[in-house]
């Protein structure tokens, strides 16, 4: 098991300067998952925050090779690459193993990217897409994402006197992914390193597509104070509002149960876009929230214990 | 007919050498400080793995540095923040279990400096 002192002791990928929003998680989550590679890595990235903050040209943040991709397409570039490697490596043109990965945000992969995601998986490619989900289109300005949680404000659902917010609860992506018999699903968070790093260790080592949903609270657009991004990260998972676990082959496994589960308040408490809910006229939004995490959080729970195939 | 072109041909894209964001100073969006206290810091590393724009160096000490309580801390330890970096977000300071950082403003900071 490696320690903290030794994933930071790691080189990391992306350079200072980049022009991410002060308190954004979205490095962290980057310089973890490329940490546990002990292969050089290739990068495909979808249009995002990641991507436009990280390379305004002439400025580049990556020490990788990286590819800048559109919003639908970074996995099936991810998957000819790995095709055109696997090529490249039966002619005896390149020796070492590479590991090839695809970032993406939430828009690129629960919604514009999902089909050529879809397809990847199928395809089996060996390759490892991570999904940095804070929830929104956040880089354009907060809107509404298939990952935009129940109840919260975007520009394009706002909250007012008769809107709630988002009505539809998220895509479960985990699971759709896991839906395609890939070897390796899991939801890990910006917060937690070890738990981020070990979960890409593992999908490195995976024989086929893996797949890592991390959230990572927007500053900008969740709307709290830059110091607290780790803070809420912590939050989301102690409340259950997502749960660390991971899908290995089908099977379910919680990596993190919270001794006490926290009342969801305490995760919506000082966020702008849950700033409505603590109205007295839409306390009922933030009951059914409540009840349907719970309910969620009990059918994980029957997943691991009957350990059904996903 | 003109000459078919193939895809040798073609323009290559924007092809550019690595990190040449080190060029683009970010401290200039910085409007808090984080004052790091040397003589309070246990060397856990939970700053260095979440500071978002990497404005932590880190160094392998093999004499060790002296830490909390007169400690001796060897390894992986970190050094005084990059303020060329730093945009200030403050999550070191909330994150820190010994609260060996605080936060300043930058103005107070520039104040104290110069005088």
């Amino acid at each position: 098991m490696a320690t903290l002192q030794e994933i930071v002791s790691k080189q990391v990928p992306l350079a200072p300067g980049h022009r991410m929003c002060s308190g954004c998680s979205i490095p962290v989550i980057v310089n973890t998952i490329i940490a546990a590679s002990d292969k050089p890595v290739i990068i495909a990235n979808a249009t995002g925050c990641l991507e436009v903050a990280s390379t305004i040209y002439p400025f580049t943040a990556w020490k990788v090779p990286w590819m800048h991709l559109t919003f639908e397409n970074a996995a099936a570039v991810a998957a000819g690459i790995e095709t055109a490697y696997k090529a490249f490596k039966k002619r005896g043109k390149m020796k070492d193993d590479v590991n090839i990965i695809a970032f993406g945000g939430d828009g690129g992969t629960y919604d514009i990217g999902f089909q050529a995601l879809s397809g990847a998986l199928e395809r089996g490619h060996k390759f490892l897409y991570v999904v940095y989900d804070n929830e929104g289109y956040m880089n354009t300005g907060n809107q509404r994402s298939g990952a935009t949680p129940f109840g919260a404000d975007t520009t394009t659902v706002p909250a007012g006197t008769m809107s709630i917010g988002k009505t539809q609860w998220r895509k479960n992506i985990v699971e759709i992914c896991a839906a395609h018999r890939i070897p390796y699903a899991a939801q890990a968070t910006a917060h937690n390193t070890l738990d981020l790093f070990n979960k890409a260790k593992k999908a490195f080592a995976a024989d086929g597509p893996s797949f890592i949903a991390a959230l990572q609270p927007c500053t900008t657009n969740w709307k709290y104070d830059t110091a607290l991004t780790m803070a809420y990260s912590k939050l989301a998972v102690e409340t259950n509002f997502w749960p660390l676990y991971e899908v290995e082959n089908g099977k379910v496994h919680i990596n993190y149960k919270p001794k006490e589960r926290k009342p969801i308040e305490e995760f919506l408490k000082g966020q702008g876009r849950f700033r409505h809910l603590f109205k007295p006229e839409n306390r009922h939004v933030i009951e059914e929230m409540q009840k349907m995490i719970d309910e969620e959080w009990e059918r994980l729970l029957k997943l691991e214990e009957s350990q059904v195939q996903i | 007919m003109a000459d078919k072109k193939g895809w040798h041909d073609l323009m290559r894209g924007a092809d550019l050498p690595p990190a040449t964001s080190l060029e683009y100073k970010t401290g200039s969006w910085r409007s808090m400080r984080p004052v790091f206290d040397a003589s309070n810091c246990i060397h856990c590393m939970i700053c260095v793995a979440y500071c978002p724009d990497m404005a932590i160096p880190i160094t392998k000490s093999e004499e060790g540095v002296v830490g909390k309580g007169g400690r001796l801390y060897k390894g992986a330890v970190r050094l005084e923040t990059n303020f060329d970096y730093c945009k200030g977000c403050g999550i070191c300071a909330q994150e820190c279990p010994t609260k060996c950082i605080t936060m300043i403003r930058e103005e107070e900071a520039v104040e104290a400096s110069t005088k």
